[in-house]
């Protein structure tokens, strides 16, 4: 078991024939995904990759029976590019790219809550079920199927996450970046409560930056809903207020979304904090054993 | 992206709605003439930086003469204006907006913005105008009132009725207001705008309702497509390095410290400063190369660190995944070359190939320190910065 996609989801790329496209689809064959084509207006009933071009996702849906998509599509166009794979029945949406208007993502979330389609993104490295599919950019290499799922803000703070529980043998059952946008996909508890529920994963990484109060939110959720443990991080404890740090969503306003204030609410829920990125995996041990 | 209070004046005039009357002027001389211009026997003459709390420390004054506008005009024009929005460095006055006097007979608070928690724009308003918003949210939290916008709707009349009541408004006021909130929201949306802060609305002693001041962000992913307000940027207004980093698409956000950070990722490049800090140090940046660093990136961001004289040694942190690690030594290699770095180099290399890249940096001859951990390369960059 895994949450959200494993080695029989029917995986396409939206932006396939482009640079990132291609280079990232070919990563994600050469991982095992079941890849079964991708979309590119104006090339459909060409060969890439070896699979399909479609016009459409709607003419892939129907083709190949996809389920999930990764959308590498550039940032002017990538909130259509949502829409289009909602409206074609796609049910995992994975939005690699950064830089989308947040006014547009604004229109994206109102249609997505009528539709029922789950977003992972955008800004964010994608979804990976060690071992069995990999649907973004991150490094396949470094995961190691396992017990630890892992649902994070940042991308690289991912793969040190992934890193540390592959050395010290634990490995991950799933690992979603859900991005560093302020308006987004799945969220914290939505991957809480996937994880609660999956029987592979045995503890939960929660890696957390400034701004907002998604970790907050989901403090108040472990505390009331979750038995396996969960060890964190915060990133942004020396960030400075009121200036965005790299994400877009990476930002203290108005005195609110700090570091300190993310911290001392996972640690009320009885969440292992970890103090340094370099102390993740010791973290989790720390919260396994204390079980 | 912040504009100006003149260039966002402009913005509300494009989307009809009322503003006093004023004019901008670079020079003493255009002062002045706007002044001469605009009539009257009063004038504002407001210092246009891009921070607020002008008005405590100078930079907003009523003058009641020509010689006055004159005065004013020369003892702000040129000179870094100080508040306690941008302080210790200021922002220089390079343009003042001369305007009309207005009787005031109240000030609210009015502002649009991107609400992260609804995922919708929020309107909040609040009878207390003029003062810190944030401020009176902490003490007074029943005195900020909030509507939340339907994104398939817009703002409603019933939204506009309820705040206008909420704010005691009647008469003319009142049928301002509620004309004024939708113009708003459609120049909000028009403009891919992330903050529309009219502090104070000002309701006049005839009972007519008109923004006396505007701060308008416009968000930076959204400039591709408003290639016009694009060209308002104002690089005089930010600090010199960040400037350097934006026209070379690098994240960088200047800091105090004097250790100098090079990061992939943001989340990363964040952890960084705090593992500097934990480790008793001070960072002296952020510095987000991109998820996918390359070289030419790794030496474009060397050049960035080193704009700032305060740096004493330099860390960079990657984690080299789908990039490998020999290629980013390589890369690292090829700039502190290039950029001649004159202080201390401190590597942490982790990922595919993390190995051979830890050796080509040892065998480099150069004063590249490859540490074994994170822990160990910001204790080493913490003891190189001392």
């Amino acid at each position: 078991m895994s949450i959200l996609v494993n080695q029989h989801t029917k995986v396409i790329c939206q932006g396939f024939t482009g640079k990132q496209g291609s280079f990232h689809s070919e990563q994600a064959i050469a991982y095992g995904t079941q890849m079964v084509g991708g979309v590119t207006p104006g090339k459909g009933g060409q060969t890439h990759l070896n699979l399909p071009v479609f016009n459409t996702v709607r003419d892939a849906v129907r083709q190949t029976g996809a389920q999930a998509t990764m959308i590498y599509v550039p940032a002017a166009f990538a909130a259509d590019s949502i829409l289009e794979a909602a409206n074609a029945g796609i049910e995992v949406i994975v939005c690699i790219t950064e830089g989308i208007p947040v006014l547009d993502m604004l229109n994206v979330k109102a249609a997505l809550r009528a539709n029922g389609a789950r977003l992972i993104g955008p800004n964010c490295p994608g979804i990976i079920t060690s071992g069995e599919c990999k649907i973004g950019i991150m490094p396949g290499a470094i995961h190691q199927k396992g017990k630890i799922g892992i649902v994070s803000r940042s991308g690289t703070l991912t793969y040190e996450a992934v890193y540390q529980t592959s050395q010290l043998g634990l490995g991950q059952s799933t690992c979603v970046g859900i991005g560093g946008d302020p308006i987004k996909g799945l969220d914290f508890i939505d991957c809480l409560q996937m994880f609660e529920a999956d029987p592979q994963t045995e503890a939960v990484i929660l890696v957390g930056e400034i701004g907002g109060s998604r970790e907050e939110e989901a403090a108040e959720y472990i505390r009331s809903n979750m038995k396996k443990p969960v060890a964190a991080y915060i990133a942004g404890r020396t960030a400075p207020k009121g200036k965005r740090m790299g994400h877009a969503g990476a930002i203290i306003a108005g005195g609110a979304g700090t570091a300190d204030a993310k911290i001392r609410a996972l640690e009320a829920a009885g969440v292992v904090i970890a103090q340094s990125p370099a102390g993740l995996g010791e973290a989790v041990q720390a919260a396994l054993a204390a079980r | 992206m912040n504009l100006h209070e003149y260039q966002a004046k402009q913005i509300l005039r494009s989307g009809n709605i009322t503003t006093p009357r004023g004019i901008a002027a670079a020079s003493v001389d255009a002062a002045v003439a706007a002044a001469v211009e605009l009539g009257g026997m009063a004038w504002v003459v407001k210092a246009q930086i891009h921070a607020g709390g002008r008005g405590k420390v100078g930079g907003v004054k009523v003058v009641k003469s020509l010689d006055d506008v004159r005065a004013m005009a020369t003892s702000l024009l040129g000179t870094l204006l100080v508040t306690n929005q941008n302080a210790p460095d200021g922002q220089p006055v390079n343009q003042l907006l001369v305007e009309e006097t207005l009787p005031i007979a109240r000030e609210l608070y009015l502002s649009l913005l991107v609400d992260r928690e609804t995922e919708r724009v929020a309107i909040v308003a609040s009878a207390a105008g003029g003062m810190d918003i944030e401020e009176v949210a902490h003490a007074t939290p029943e005195k900020v009132l909030t509507e939340i916008c339907d994104p398939l709707l817009g703002v409603q009349d019933f939204q506009c009725r309820a705040l206008a009541f909420a704010l005691e408004l009647t008469g003319e006021a009142y049928k301002d207001f509620c004309r004024l909130l939708p113009a708003l929201y459609r120049v909000f949306m028009a403009n891919d705008l992330s903050l529309l802060e009219i502090n104070p609305l000002i309701v006049t002693s005839d009972n007519r309702v008109l923004p006396l001041d505007c701060k308008m962000s416009i968000e930076d992913n959204a400039l591709y497509r408003h290639k016009d307000l694009a060209a308002l940027r104002d690089d005089s207004q930010i600090d010199a390095k960040e400037a350097a980093a934006n026209a070379a698409n690098v994240n960088y956000v200047a800091l105090t410290g004097n250790i100098g950070c090079m990061v992939n990722g943001a989340g990363l490049a964040m952890a960084t400063m705090d593992l500097i800090q934990l480790e008793g140090g001070t960072p002296a940046n952020f510095l987000d190369v991109g998820g996918g660093a390359t070289p030419e990136t790794v030496a474009q961001g060397f050049k960035i660190i080193l704009l700032d004289p305060n740096v004493r040694a330099v860390l960079i942190n990657i984690f080299g995944g789908i990039v490998r690690c020999d290629v980013i030594a390589e890369g690292i290699i090829q700039a502190v070359k290039e950029v001649g770095v004159k202080v201390p180099v401190i590597v942490r290399l982790e990922g595919t190939n993390a190995e051979l890249g830890r050796t080509l940096l040892a065998e480099s001859g150069l004063a590249i320190l490859a540490a074994e951990s994170l822990t160990q390369a910001a204790k080493l960059a913490v003891e190189k910065a001392q």
